[in-house]
């Protein structure tokens, strides 16, 4: 029998702001511990906890991103349940009336559209963290409370997934236009993205749902598509060995890269939400979400289709222009003074980001960079006016310091020779100092010819042109 | 009957509160009595009532994102708990 899968995501997005959801608490990464507290965030008794208005504001963007109708009236709940990194014994969260609703993302695979629908967004609190002793007969776990009280957003998909490639490229739409709205960094390895996955197997043509199981603790979309893959293997082989699939919650062993059950003593979950008393409800402010909403920027899986579609670019290079918005929109300045798309794409992809990525710096570092120099330069090298290597060697300049190509070319005489006549003493010169090369040719060795065009483009600083340089080889020889 | 012995034994539970039979026994009848008692709220016509989750007529409550207050020190922290390590908190180990 053939099995398809369903797969939906729970994703947890820190939502970027100075303090916490409900107290003055920074919310900074990498404070000493418990310093980031307050007795609001401890759960003290008494005290009266205040929505951050930011953390609405950025979760209605958040929703409008994904395409969700924000609630016209919408609350929070407790979500009570015991545990030591929860320190009011209720975590605060939404329930019945979550901040955004009905959403979708449309992804693209193997050339065609699939729409995968999105629940729910709902704002709530982190809960902290715990240390755990180490070693054998170890009976203490520590705890830090910096965490608790910092605002996330949880997001919930349809199970409209059925592979794991799916899950990956909804995951990077998701994480590519939160970032893009700026709500959040969507850092993985930093906390301030969590996935969970919530996977079933059904016999092809099946309405019905299998029974699910919800993956945690993976570290990268990667895994998450691992962890998935793994899963589903997994339930088939079960469903196959005629062993029953149990609803429970398994962790992903990135090491051994399988999924392991986390078999708690946990009794069943019964959160018994109810509104939460001191927050007051919140009533949508409807020309401020359509402002919201005429302010969203074009989002980067619509941009990437579009650089597709009006630039010609491959799937694979338009993917990688958008993924950074700070990249995307320095293309999108370049290519006003120079239309060959595919040549600005290929120097963004290549000088500009190994530059990056060298220099460990974002574009909005590089305060000296301008699109018109680095058109001139990309131009100077397309028109054969200096040559690609020559064209590297000053891109750091354009780079980094801004410096005008046309003039670095003039001052340090990087312009390419062309004229045949003066590359013909060159030429001649390497012909006489390398007979045993030329010998080599003679006799049919054409291949060493590259290492002759290689010895004249050293005599001539790399400014001679190649193509000349072979040409007056094979003619002369 | 509005709540039975198991329904306060499940509770409890969830609530980590240890009762012994006799307490279960006292403790249904008394919540059995109130939850009788608040029934009568369902004799009212609701019909033309909108759902409510707050008791206050006000909405959009909120504080500017600004570190305002000051947080407290690590020492002001840990003062109340019960059990502490250095800068920690420290509790029953939660994992085994
Ligand atoms: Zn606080």
């Amino acid at each position: 029998m053939e099995y398809e899968a369903v797969i939906g995501l729970e994703v947890h997005v820190q939502l970027n702001t100075k303090t916490k959801i409900f107290c003055d608490c920074s919310t900074k990464f990498g404070n000493p511990p418990n310093t980031n507290v307050c007795p609001v965030c401890m759960g003290m008794p008494g005290v009266l906890p205040v929505l951050n208005r930011e953390v609405l504001h950025k979760a209605i963007i958040a929703g409008l991103a994904l395409n969700c109708e924000i609630s016209a009236y919408s609350k929070f709940d407790r979500k009570q349940y015991f545990y030591p990194d929860l320190p009011k014994n209720y975590q605060v969260s939404q329930f019945d009336l979550p901040i955004a609703l009905n959403g979708y993302l449309n992804i693209n695979i193997e050339g065609r559209q699939k729409k995968i629908g999105i629940t729910r967004l709902h704002m709530e609190e982190d809960a902290g963290k715990l240390i755990h002793e180490e070693g054998a007969g170890s009976k203490s776990s520590f705890v830090d409370f910096n965490r608790t009280g910092v605002p996330l957003a949880e997001i919930v998909s349809e199970p409209d997934l059925s592979t794991p490639q799916e899950a990956y490229i909804y995951l990077n739409i998701l994480k590519n236009r939160l970032r893009y709205v700026k709500v959040s960094d969507c850092n993985m390895e930093e906390g301030s993205l969590r996935c969970d996955a919530n996977v079933s197997i059904r016999p092809k043509g099946v309405k019905e749902l299998g029974t699910k199981a919800e993956v945690k603790n993976m570290n990268s979309f990667k895994a998450v598509e691992k962890a998935i893959e793994y899963e589903i293997r997994r339930q088939i082989k079960a469903v196959k060995d005629k062993e029953k699939i149990v609803q429970e919650t398994r962790l992903w062993d990135a090491d051994k890269e399988i999924t392991i059950s986390m078999r708690s003593k946990e009794e069943a979950h019964d959160y018994r939400y109810f509104p939460e008393p001191d927050l007051v409800p919140m009533e949508a402010d409807k020309k401020w979400i359509e402002e919201l909403r005429k302010d969203l920027p074009e989002m980067p899986d619509i941009k990437a289709k579009r650089y597709m579609d009006e630039y010609k670019l491959p799937q694979a290079d338009a993917d990688l222009l958008t993924s950074e918005q700070d990249i995307a929109l320095f293309y999108e300045e370049c290519i006003k003074h120079y239309d060959n798309y595919k040549t600005i794409a290929n120097w963004i992809m290549g000088e500009l980001n190994q530059y990056l990525n060298k220099k460990k710096l974002l574009i909005t570092e590089l305060s000296k960079l301008t699109s018109e120099n680095f058109v001139k330069l990309v131009k100077l090298v397309d028109s054969g006016v200096i040559t690609g290597k020559s064209g590297k060697e000053i891109a750091a300049d354009v780079i980094e310091k801004g410096v005008d190509p046309e003039k670095i070319t003039e001052e340090k005489g990087l312009k390419q020779v062309s004229d045949e006549s003066e590359i013909e003493s060159i030429v001649d010169e390497v012909i006489k100092e390398n007979p045993e090369a030329v010998e080599n040719y003679k006799k049919g060795k054409t291949t060493v010819v590259g290492f002759l065009v290689g010895q004249v483009m050293k005599k001539s600083q790399g400014k001679a042109n190649p193509q000349v340089v072979n040409k007056l080889f094979k003619d002369k020889l | 009957m509005a709540i039975t012995k198991d329904d306060v034994k499940y509770v409890s539970t969830l609530a980590r509160i240890q009762m012994n039979d006799k307490e279960l026994e006292a403790f249904t009848g008394q919540l059995d009595t109130i939850l009788e008692y608040m029934k009568k709220l369902n004799e009212l016509n609701t019909d033309k009532v909108k759902p409510s989750s707050n008791i206050l007529d006000v909405k959009n409550v909120q504080r500017q994102d600004e570190l305002n207050t000051p947080s407290l020190t690590n020492k002001e922290a840990l003062a109340e708990g019960p059990d502490t390590e250095g800068e920690f908190f420290k509790v029953p180990k939660v994992i085994d």
